[in-house]
C-alpha cells in the first residue's frame, strides 16, 4: 500500500508539473511574411527579402497584385508598375507611405514592419536612383 | 501623451513602466508616431475629434507577459484592447473601441504549436497569420488545407473571433465553427483552457470541441470576456481534385427555384465548396471573377440599348429588360458551384446537380475547370487562391485604384446583415436596402447578390466609402445606422461590423428587453469586474461606462 500511494504522490506530482507547464511557450515560431513561400536572400541586394516580405503580395509583378494594377493605372506606362523598377523614389518617400498608407493600403505596426525592415526596403527600393 | 480615461498621467507613468519591465521596453509603444499606428487605417472618423485612438501598445511575447499585462492593468485599472494581427479591415481594423484604451498587439506571439496531418488540425498563437501557417504546412509538405479569408493577411485567431468566413467545404467555411479547444488568459490573469483541453494532459483537446459540461468558447469570439492566446482549427486534407461547373438561368424568377435546389444540393452534400451567384445580364461578376473584372478583363460594357433598359429597370428589372436577355441568350442569373473530392465523385456530382437544376426551365450549364491536385505554379495563376486555401491579398483590389476603377477610396466599411437563404428574400432585400438607400441619399447599386460563405443563409457585404471628406464620411455613418434600423425592421441582423455601429447593431438584438446584452453584461461583471478588457466591444461596457454609453 506504501508503495501505491508514492506512486500516487509521484503521479501527481507529474500531473502538477504537466499543469503548471500550461503558461510555457511552446511551438516553431514563424517569422511574419505576407508570401505563400519562404523568401531567400541569396545573391540578392540588401532590402530583397524583407521587400518580397511585406510588399510583393500587392506590388509584385503578375495578375492580381493590386498594388501593381493600382501604380499602372495611375501612371499609365510613365513610371514602371513596379515598385522594385522604380528609380524617382526616396527612402523619405517609402517611409511616408508605409507608415500613412495611401488610398485602400494601409498603414503598417511597428510589430508588423520594425523600423529596421522599413530602412532596408527603402534602401532597395532605391538602389537603382541616379546619385 | 494621451492617457486612459479616468487615470492620473502619474499612474498612468507607473503603470507603463511596469508594462515595460513585462514584456521589454522596447515592445511598449508611447510615442505619438508609433501608436498613432493602432488607429483604423479605414476609419470613418478620419479627422474628426471622435476617430478612435489608442494611448499606448504593449507587445508580449507570450502567454506569461499577457497574464502579468492582464495584471498591471487590472492593479490600474487600465481599459487594455487585444487584438491578434490587428488587420481586421472594414471591421476596425486595430483601434480601441473606448478611446485612450492600451492595444495589447499580440503580433509577436507567432508560434504554430502543432500541425497534426493525420487528424487534420493545427494549435496556433494569435500572431499566426493565415500566410505563415500555409506556409509551414507547405514547407513541411503535410497535406492539409486552411479555410482563407480574403484577404489572408490577418490571423486565424484573429479571424475566427470576430466569426470570419472562408471558400472551401462548408464545414470549415466558418472559421469560428471550424475551431477546436483555446487557450484564454481571463481579467484576473488566470488561464482557461476549453472544451477537452481543460482536462490535464488531454490528448484530444484539437479533436473533440465541447469537452465536459457547459461549452463557452462561443463568448469568447466578439466579446469582451477573455485574452485569447492559443487556438486549435480543424483543417481540410488536401482533396484529390476540384471540379467546378456553372448554371446559367434565363429568367429573373429563376432565381427562387435556382436557390431551393442550390440549398438541397449543398445541405445533401452534393456541392460541397462555397457557392458563387453572379448576374451576366445586371453586369454582377461572381466572387471568383472579381478581379478579373477590375483589371478590365470582363464582359465588355453593355451596349446603348442594353445600358438604357438597365437604368429605367427597378430593382434589376423590368419585363422589357428580361425580353431583352432572351432575345438576345443573355442569362439573367449565374451560379457556379465548386466540387473537392475523387474526380470520378466530382464528375457524378455535378451531373446530379445538373439534373436537378433541369428543373428550371431552359436552364443552361458549362463545365468550368477541373484539376487534379495540387495545382500546378501554372494552375496556381490563373485560380481564385482562397478557392484552394492559398492565402492571397488579391481582392484590395476592391476600392483600389485600377483601369475600371480611376477614383480609389481611402477604405471601406462593410455593412453586412444576414438574410434568409432564399430568392425571395434577395428580392426583398434588394426592395428595401435600394429604397432605404434613395431615402438616405447614398449611391445605390441597381441589384446586388448576397454571398454564400454560410451554409444555411445568405449575407449581403455592402461597401460603405470612407472617404478624406469629413461631411461625407458623416453622411454616410448616418445612412449605416439607418440601415442597420431599416434591416432589423425586417428581421435581418448584421453578423460583424466596425466600432463606429456596435452598440447600435447590439441594440437591434434586442428580444425580450434586451435580455441577451443583459446577460452579456451580468457576466462581464462577473469575470470581469473591473472592466479592463476591450470595453465597449460588440456593445458589451463594463458597468462603470454602462450608463454613459447608453
Amino acid at each position: 500500500m506504501k508503495h501505491t500511494g508514492l506512486l500516487w504522490v509521484i503521479a501527481l506530482a507529474a500531473i502538477l508539473a504537466a499543469h503548471g507547464s500550461a503558461a510555457q511557450d511552446q511551438g516553431v515560431r514563424i517569422p511574419s511574411s505576407w508570401t505563400t513561400t519562404t523568401v531567400s536572400g541569396q545573391g540578392q541586394p540588401a532590402g530583397y527579402v524583407e521587400y518580397q516580405k511585406y510588399c510583393s503580395a500587392c506590388h509584385g509583378p503578375g495578375a492580381g497584385r493590386p498594388g501593381t494594377a493600382a501604380l499602372e493605372a495611375k501612371y499609365k506606362g510613365a513610371e514602371p508598375a513596379l515598385l522594385d523598377q522604380r528609380t524617382d523614389l526616396t527612402p523619405e518617400l517609402v517611409k511616408t507611405y508605409v507608415r500613412n498608407g495611401i488610398s485602400v493600403m494601409p498603414f503598417f505596426r511597428k510589430t508588423e514592419i520594425s523600423d529596421a525592415e522599413l530602412e532596408a526596403i527603402a534602401r532597395y527600393l532605391t538602389r537603382n536612383n541616379k546619385r | 501623451m494621451k492617457v486612459p480615461p479616468g487615470l492620473s498621467p502619474s499612474d498612468f507613468a507607473r503603470a507603463i513602466s511596469a508594462f515595460e519591465l513585462a514584456v521589454g521596453k522596447q515592445w511598449v509603444f508611447t510615442a505619438e508616431e508609433d501608436v498613432a499606428l493602432y488607429r483604423d487605417p479605414y476609419s470613418p472618423f478620419l479627422g474628426e475629434p471622435d476617430e478612435l485612438v489608442a494611448s499606448a501598445a504593449v507587445a508580449p511575447d507570450g502567454v506569461e507577459q499577457v497574464q502579468k499585462v492582464v495584471r498591471i492593468a487590472n492593479q490600474y485599472k487600465i481599459p487594455i484592447y487585444p487584438v491578434s494581427t490587428g488587420k481586421n479591415l472594414g471591421y476596425g481594423g486595430s483601434a480601441p473601441v473606448l478611446s485612450g484604451s492600451v492595444v495589447l498587439d499580440l503580433k509577436r506571439m507567432n508560434r504554430v504549436i502543432e500541425v497534426n496531418e493525420e487528424n487534420a488540425y493545427a494549435l496556433v498563437e494569435p500572431g499566426v497569420s493565415y500566410f505563415d501557417l500555409y506556409r509551414y504546412i507547405q514547407e513541411k509538405g503535410l497535406k492539409l488545407w486552411v479555410d482563407v479569408p480574403d484577404p489572408g493577411w490577418g490571423s486565424p485567431i484573429g479571424n475566427a473571433l470576430d466569426r470570419g468566413g472562408g471558400y472551401l467545404m462548408a464545414q470549415f467555411r466558418n472559421h469560428f465553427d471550424s475551431h477546436c479547444g483555446m487557450e484564454v488568459v481571463l481579467a484576473n490573469g488566470d488561464i482557461l483552457r476549453t472544451g477537452m483541453g481543460a482536462m490535464p494532459g488531454a490528448q484530444t483537446w484539437q479533436n473533440y470541441k465541447s469537452g465536459f459540461g457547459p461549452w463557452v468558447d462561443g463568448i469568447f469570439s466578439q466579446s469582451n470576456f477573455g485574452v485569447v492566446t492559443k487556438m486549435g482549427f480543424w483543417l481540410m486534407p488536401e482533396p484529390d481534385a476540384y471540379l467546378s461547373g456553372t448554371v446559367y438561368a434565363a429568367k429573373h424568377a429563376d432565381l427562387i427555384l435556382l436557390v431551393k435546389i442550390l440549398n438541397y444540393l449543398e445541405n445533401t452534400r452534393v456541392t460541397n465548396g462555397m457557392p458563387d451567384l453572379g448576374s451576366p445580364l445586371l453586369g454582377i461578376p461572381m466572387i471568383s471573377e472579381i478581379d478579373v473584372w477590375n483589371r478590365g478583363e470582363g464582359p465588355p460594357p453593355p451596349g446603348p440599348e442594353l445600358a438604357s433598359l438597365l437604368a429605367k429597370s427597378e430593382g434589376g428589372y423590368s419585363a422589357e429588360l428580361e425580353q431583352y436577355a432572351l432575345a438576345h441568350g443573355i442569362s439573367y442569373w449565374s451560379c457556379k458551384l465548386s466540387f473537392y473530392g475523387p474526380t470520378k465523385a466530382n464528375q457524378a456530382n455535378w451531373e446530379f446537380a445538373k439534373e436537378k437544376f433541369s428543373a428550371i426551365a431552359g436552364a443552361k450549364f458549362v463545365d468550368n475547370e477541373s484539376f487534379k491536385l495540387p495545382l500546378t505554379p501554372e494552375q496556381c495563376e490563373r485560380v481564385h487562391k482562397p478557392q484552394f486555401g492559398i492565402p492571397s491579398l488579391t481582392m484590395f483590389s476592391i476600392g483600389a485604384r485600377s483601369r475600371t476603377n480611376p477614383d480609389p477610396t481611402n477604405g471601406h466599411m462593410w455593412f453586412s446583415p444576414i438574410i434568409p437563404r432564399t430568392g425571395e428574400a434577395i428580392f426583398e432585400a434588394n426592395r428595401v436596402f435600394s429604397q432605404a438607400a434613395k431615402k438616405y441619399g447614398i449611391p445605390a447599386l441597381a441589384f446586388s447578390l448576397p454571398s454564400c460563405y454560410w451554409e444555411r443563409a445568405f449575407i449581403f457585404i455592402f461597401a460603405f466609402p470612407v472617404t478624406r471628406d469629413v461631411a461625407t464620411n458623416q453622411k454616410n455613418r448616418a445612412a449605416f445606422r439607418a440601415l442597420v434600423q431599416t434591416a432589423a425592421e425586417h428581421g435581418w441582423g448584421e453578423y460583424r461590423t466596425a466600432p463606429a455601429y456596435q452598440d447600435v447593431i447590439m441594440n437591434t438584438y434586442s428580444y425580450n428587453d434586451h435580455s441577451l446584452l443583459r446577460f452579456h453584461e451580468t457576466l462581464k461583471d462577473a469575470v470581469d469586474p473591473s472592466g479592463i478588457l476591450s470595453a465597449g466591444r460588440y456593445g458589451i461596457w463594463p458597468r462603470h461606462l454602462r450608463k454613459t454609453q447608453a
